[in-house]
């Protein structure tokens, strides 16, 4: 009987080949987001068995709490034909196989190194053994790492500002609403209170004759 | 043998032990919330009555059964799936909003050593959780094949993106204060009475984590994706019987979520108001000192703001709520986040801490 730890990892890689695979496969585009979700829930599974816990938990805010919500609301808006796509998939797969292939390689080189190559991590695994890797993560971004992650904020920054500089296009001919007029009203905008003088009722005098079409409507009733 | 679980088990005992004994403990976890939902519902129905000049619920069990009979009554109803459904999908949707919200529970500290789990991260845990909850809408809406349904699922996606920015920063600030991720440190940080709390130094803070919680629940006065005279009920127009009462559990333990996570990084947690009473004993035990008691009374409070604000206010607009999400609270938790970042460095840094 292996370790449990082996077993648990064997399950979450095998859960999350299986739904990577899903997610190239399945028909509806829902379902291919819904399998990517449960792809990223495995590979955080697997960084929390390395412990991991920072990468892991951030793996699951970023990417399943809001990068998926947003790829599913737009997903779910759009009609696509899939069998539309299926058609050009022949003419398409030559460039795939090389993407992949390369992608592979690269994977492989990275990889076999790490495998070989052990003196050099051995301190970065000390502080992951320790315990919370939080707040080790922290002090090496904040401190060793300082300029990279500045220069990455920047990007990020700037990324945000030319997206909606590219989508923003002011219509001056659609009607919109100002909510922050619309707070700031008072209520002697809206309002306006009158004060009229009371009416003297006009006296109904009894002596005077009788109308004479109620009598006749009266007459008509009966 | 002494242990007869050993000799069935085998070499594996003790992890297998492990797991069986943290699954009888998330059963005592989980069974005590239900209940509180349930009667969550009830009080709810009592206090809008009250609100209202009407009675509330009287009548099975003079109200107090009232909840285990509208439970009955879903149970025993039929499940109607809509015609061209997505029969998985419709039936996943309620499981994947309840599970996220059940899950939270696991790193929420009772008292100094009442956590299912203890770990570092336990805030940063919440927020995930907090975040994939929106899925069980997302998905009711979709898979229900209904415009009412769909137009309430992308209310609610966008709605809940929005405010979860806002509620993530106002925590940052918490985190900031207390030094920490772990909620238990949290609660010990603010330790030292009433004067102590978190609520005092970080007051937008609060008023943002607690608008934005109820915004995040889908609570009245942010309850568009439900919005009965707009859309109907908006997500869960299509379900019935067991998978809507999936849903309301859902949103209500949510609720409960909020208001004990309001409660231990903003209002003390498990600890007294004044350290007094821990002095005071009765029948010989500190029964007011610090302790699960006061995390009650403080989570109901919490609750019964919510019930109060869905009583006293209109429904807001839908635009309105993403100006409030997107141009109020989240330039108020940055500026604040900022402004507290520079006083820690300065000497009346003590003032945050």
């Amino acid at each position: 009987m292996p370790e449990l730890a082996t077993l648990v990892f064997y399950v979450f890689s095998a859960i999350l080949i299986l739904a990577s695979a899903a997610v190239i496969s399945v028909r509806n585009p829902v379902h291919a987001a819904l399998f990517l979700v449960l792809a990223f829930f495995s590979a955080a599974a697997l960084w929390m068995l390395l412990k991991a816990e920072f990468l892991a938990i951030a793996l699951v805010l970023v990417y399943v709490g809001a990068v998926m919500v947003l790829f599913l609301f737009v997903v779910m808006m759009l009609d696509i034909n899939v069998e539309e796509m299926r058609k050009q998939f022949r003419s398409y797969l030559p460039v795939g196989l090389l993407v992949g292939a390369a992608v592979a390689i690269e994977m492989l080189l990275v990889l076999s190194l790490a495998f070989t190559k052990k003196s050099d991590s051995a301190g970065a695994q000390g502080i992951v053994v320790d315990g919370s890797n939080t707040k080790a993560l922290g002090i090496e971004l904040f401190t060793r790492y300082i300029y990279a992650v500045e220069i990455a904020g920047v990007l990020l920054l700037v990324a945000i500002v030319a997206a909606i500089a590219l989508t923003l296009r002011p219509r001056r001919e659609t009607k919109y609403q100002n909510p922050a007029e619309q707070v700031r009203v008072e209520r002697d905008q809206r309002l306006r209170i009158l004060k009229l003088a009371a009416e003297q009722p006009t006296a109904v005098r009894l002596d005077a004759p009788a109308a004479p079409p109620s009598e006749s409507s009266n007459e008509g009733r009966t | 043998m002494s242990n007869p679980f050993e000799w069935l088990l085998g070499p594996n005992y003790p992890n297998l032990a492990y797991g069986l004994w943290t699954a009888v403990k998330i059963l005592i976890l989980v069974i005590p919330i239900t209940l509180c939902v349930a009667f969550l519902t009830l009080w709810e129905r009592k206090v809008i009555g009250w609100m209202q000049v009407r009675i509330g619920p009287n009548r099975v069990g003079k109200g107090w059964l009232q909840p285990f009979a509208d439970v009955l009554k879903l149970i025993f109803k039929e499940i109607v799936v809509p015609t061209g459904a997505n029969k998985t999908l419709f039936y996943l949707a309620p499981i994947l909003a309840l599970a996220p919200a059940l899950a939270a529970w696991a790193v929420v500290p009772f008292d100094p050593t009442l956590v299912l789990a203890d770990i570092d991260a336990g805030l940063l845990y919440l927020l995930a959780m907090t975040s994939i909850g929106v899925y069980g809408i997302i998905l009711a809406g979709w898979a229900s094949n209904s415009k009412y349904a769909f137009l309430g699922c992308l209310r609610s996606a966008a709605q809940i993106v929005s405010y979860e920015i806002a509620m993530g920063f106002a925590l940052v600030g918490v985190l900031m204060a207390a030094n920490s991720l772990n909620l238990k440190d949290i609660v010990l940080a603010q330790q030292g009475g009433l004067n102590q709390w978190y609520f005092i130094p970080l007051f937008p803070l609060f008023l943002v984590y607690f608008i934005s919680g109820v915004a995040e629940t889908n609570r009245h006065p942010f309850d568009v994706a439900e919005g009965e005279s707009e859309i109907v009920a908006g997500f869960h127009v299509e379900y019935s019987g067991v998978t809507f009462a999936l849903f309301f559990l859902a949103e209500y333990a949510n609720m409960i979520l909020i208001a004990t996570l309001t409660a231990i990084m903003f209002l003390g947690g498990w600890l007294t108001p004044f350290p007094i009473t821990n002095d005071l004993y009765v029948f010989g035990k500190p029964i007011f000192g610090d302790g699960f008691f006061w995390l009650a009374a403080k989570v109901f409070v919490v609750l019964f703001f919510f019930l109060w604000i869905r009583a006293s206010f209109p429904r807001y607009r839908y635009d309105q709520i993403m100006r409030l999400g997107w141009k109020v609270f989240i330039p108020v938790t940055l500026i604040f986040i900022i402004f507290l970042a520079v006083v820690m460095q300065t000497p009346w840094g003590y003032l945050f801490k």
